[in-house]
């Protein structure tokens, strides 16, 4: 074994313990009558076990079975805000929501600390300390237009924001309404490209990959480009990266610009993926942001067995914060277990996609 | 491994989203297929006026010939494929293995192709109703001293292909003769007549500019129709609605075809049962033309039991054998779905399966990787029964019996008629009745078309609109 491989093996042993580690701290502020919130402590009452006396280490998280995210549906939203809590402000952001009643999470700093781990993954020279963001993708109740705003704030720069509401989209998609689809995510980029051509100096972007497509396509209609424009880096999420997808944006959309594909949704952070380009297939893997949550790839008949490395299996998410315990939930998505890696030296997951037995069921990639 | 590309306006690229094909009986895997992700679909065709510009740049009649020679290439020829090469005998082969459709019926369907390539002058010369091709390229000319003028209504015309039945393909085989470009989306299992087709013109002369194949999912097939201002879908009930009304659309459903007899011949249906097992089951009753409803004023009970002891006792025979009548389901499930489907209507009151003496062990044939469904013959006492408006991708039929004069009131929306009447009054009836597409007087089986005529709905109508010209001299 070589001395590279070894150094990983006990970097990833480190991490392993510090995980351990935080699992007690979570779980014993969690379920402390004095900190915790009034739905953990509630549901420690019913299942009659104690998890401060019985979980040790991340293993033992399985004696909580599986975090269902109907739990989320409605009120009263305060059952999921922590004691130590309770006089702070409570932010609420939503996921899903088209029709019926969407889920719903509370936060307080959750998002701030998440998005300033994850500042700590960005190339400066891509995106430079002080430079202006464009925030182009979905805010309203979703947790990011304040995350990328604050992303931007934390890296010294001024967030500009164009919306988009995902939830008319999917109403649009499903009634069949597409001229109005594309009048919509017009009206979306126009004001992307008011906002860029107003000399505001925005060098960094988020957005999503459906209106990173349009807008690399109207600037080249109007000859110009994303690097025109002055942009140096793009964070792209919100939606499914396939590798096609990527290697489609690196060789006909960026003209070179830099782009980092992310993971995340409103119960975990963020998960970053280190760079990838024809060496690597433009294979995205992406790692949580451990031990602040923790992704494995189980299998999807059994989810208490986790895959072998390049397995298949689903996604199942645990986060581990002071506001928000979430353990062993299976996400609606799939993909194959990757070793750890010199950047992250914890388990990534890569090809993620919808999880094909509830694929059809779900409307995806439409912002 | 058969690897098929994407075609971007005739150029081949290799994608790192790959789909196995495989043998629907055996599993292996028989070809990997590049799949395009929509944002390709969607960057390409704004190019899309360069595939018009690079045929217009050949002469009508030169493009014609062109075409006409591709028809001779693509049942003859041995052209590319990947990075190798295939015979037609391959083609047969290989498009029985992904499909599930006999080997005799996919050659069938290629002879189909090539009569329809052989003759496309003539199909031009009726579509166009003797339009000098020269106007339609130019965009306006004299006849008969009259100015004419007629507007391309888009440069392309986008296809999504179903996977079901190869003969298909004859839709959008006249369209590059018309100097309109082609996007293709194949079926997922059926990506060989796209691509054969598309290797016959190339070879023949056409611009590979022309061109653009994007093998892919539903959102592949949405961004075609989505950036092609007129396009060609094939789909369910549920396509139909969902693009019903759309101009830039022209949907192939359901065909819903029918043999309707009337009263001064219903005596006589006993002459007529081999022109009734040929409209039910040639091609394994895949296409939209095959017969799934006899509508007759008397006799319903003995028509049905004659049409059962000829169909129902035809099994399943493997894809090489010339015998074979039946195609397998080769999607997980549909067979069963489709079997539970008829189950589901047969609870009503006189309704009556009369094949099921002939099928001991059921309908449904389940094998390990596909399925078969029995030919059905299912008796109907009036057309007041929802199983009386079923129609199947396999040969199934329903005998409705139905008085003469409620006949046309009752058949719903039907793509083929074959009326069997004598009646003058019924026949100016016929011709009159709207939800009647291809009407066809006496009897010629439903399956037998004449390329002459439309399908549908013109496509020289579809793609370009006339309108008022003029210019001072």
């Amino acid at each position: 074994m070589s001395t590279l491989a070894t150094d990983l093996e006990g970097r990833a042993g480190a991490a392993r313990e510090s995980l351990d580690a935080w699992v007690r701290e979570i779980v014993g502020w969690h379920f402390d009558p004095a900190t915790g919130s009034p739905f953990w402590l509630q549901w420690a009452e019913k299942a009659g076990w104690d998890p401060r006396t019985e979980v040790h280490g991340f293993d033992d998280l399985h004696k909580f079975g599986h975090f269902e995210d109907e739990w989320l549906r409605g009120g009263p939203v305060r059952r999921w805000v922590p004691k130590a809590y309770a006089d702070r402000p409570i932010f609420v952001f939503e996921t899903g929501g088209t029709t019926g009643i969407p889920k719903s999470r509370v936060a307080i700093d959750d998002f701030r600390t998440d998005y300033e781990l994850f500042s700590e993954t960005l190339p400066e020279e891509c995106f430079p300390q002080g430079a202006n963001w464009l925030m182009l993708g979905p805010s309203g109740p979703r947790r990011l237009r304040l995350a990328v705003e604050h992303l931007a704030q934390h890296r010294g720069g001024i967030c500009f924001c164009v919306d988009l509401d995902p939830r008319w989209v999917i109403k649009l998609i499903k009634k069949g309404w597409m001229d109005h689809l594309k009048a919509y995510q017009a009206h979306v980029i126009d004001q992307a490209l008011t906002v860029l051509s107003a000399g505001h100096d925005i060098k960094c972007l988020f957005s999503t990959p459906k209106l990173i497509e349009a807008l690399a396509n109207r600037l080249e209609e109007e000859g110009s480009s994303i690097k025109e424009t002055g942009i140096t880096g793009i964070f792209a999420g919100g939606t499914e990266f396939t590798p096609q997808w990527n290697r489609f944006a690196n060789e006909e959309l960026l003209d070179g610009v830099y782009m980092t594909p992310t993971y995340g949704n409103t119960l975990m952070g963020l998960a970053a993926s280190p760079p990838s380009g024809p060496a690597e297939g433009y294979k995205i893997t992406y790692h949580a942001p451990q031990p602040r949550a923790v992704l494995q790839v189980v299998d999807a008949d059994d989810a208490e067995r986790v895959v072998g490395y390049g397995e298949t299996g689903r996604v199942m998410l645990t986060t581990l914060t002071r506001e928000f315990f979430v353990p062993r939930f299976l996400e609606r998505d799939e993909g194959e277990r990757e070793p750890p890696c010199e950047q992250y030296p914890w388990d990534g997951v890569s090809g993620v996609r919808p999880f094909s037995a509830l694929a059809s069921s779900t409307t995806v990639g439409v912002y | 491994m058969i690897h098929f590309p994407a075609l971007r306006w005739g150029e081949p690229y290799r994608s790192l989203d790959i789909d196995k094909v495989v043998h629907f009986d055996t599993g292996e895997p028989v070809a990997e297929v590049s799949q395009a992700n929509p944002g390709i679909v969607a960057r390409d065709l704004r190019k899309s006026l360069r595939a018009r510009s690079a045929l217009r740049e050949v002469p009508a009649a030169e493009l014609l010939a062109k075409v006409k020679k591709a028809a001779e290439l693509f049942s003859s020829a041995e052209l590319p494929l990947g990075d190798g090469s295939q015979t037609p005998d391959e083609f047969v082969r290989q498009q029985s293995a992904t499909t599930g459709l006999p080997e005799h019926m996919c050659r069938m369907n290629m002879e189909k192709l090539r009569y329809v390539l052989d003759h496309i002058d003539e199909i031009l010369i009726s579509l166009t109703r003797r339009l000098d091709p020269d106007i339609l390229s130019r965009g306006y000319g004299e006849e008969d001293g009259i100015m004419r003028s007629y507007q391309a209504t888009t440069p392309v015309l986008g296809m999504v292909l179903p996977s079901n039945s190869p003969g298909v393909h004859s839709l959008w085989l006249p369209i590059i003769p018309l100097q309109i470009g082609l996007v293709l989306k194949p079926g997922p299992q059926e990506p060989w007549t796209p691509w054969r087709m598309t290797q016959a013109f190339f070879e023949a002369g056409v611009p590979r500019q022309a061109v653009s194949l994007y093998p892919g999912l539903g959102d592949v097939g949405a961004a075609v129709l989505n950036n092609c201002s007129r396009s060609l879908i094939f789909g369910g009930t549920a396509t139909v609605e969902q693009y019903a009304g759309n101009p830039g659309v022209q949907v192939h459903g359901p065909g819903f075809s029918k043999i309707l007899l009337g009263d001064d011949e219903a005596d006589n249906w006993e002459r007529h049962l081999d022109l009734m097992v040929d409209s039910v089951l040639v091609n394994s009753g895949r296409s939209c033309i095959n017969c799934s409803g006899i509508w007759t004023p008397r006799h319903g009970k003995a028509i049905a039991a004659a049409l059962a002891e000829r169909l129902g006792p035809i099994e399943p025979l493997p894809p090489d054998d010339p015998n074979a009548a039946l195609a397998a389901f080769t999607v997980p499930g549909q067979a069963g779905a489709i079997s539970a489907d008829i189950d589901a209507a047969l609870g009503e009151d006189g309704v009556d399966e009369v094949t099921a003496a002939h099928h001991a062990d059921g309908r449904l044939v389940s094998r390990e990787r596909c399925d078969y469904v029995r030919p059905t013959v299912v008796y109907c006492p009036s057309p007041d029964v929802a199983m009386a408006k079923k129609e199947y991708m396999f040969p199934f039929v329903t005998v409705v019996e139905c008085e003469q004069r409620k006949m046309l009131g009752a058949i719903g929306p039907t793509l083929v008629a074959t009326a069997l009447t004598n009646d003058a009054a019924f026949q100016s009836a016929l011709l009159d009745a709207r939800n009647i597409d291809r009407l066809n007087l006496g009897p010629i089986p439903t399956i037998k078309l004449n390329w002459l005529q439309p399908h549908e709905g013109n496509i020289v109508d579809f793609l370009f609109r006339p309108r008022a010209f003029q210019m001072a001299s």
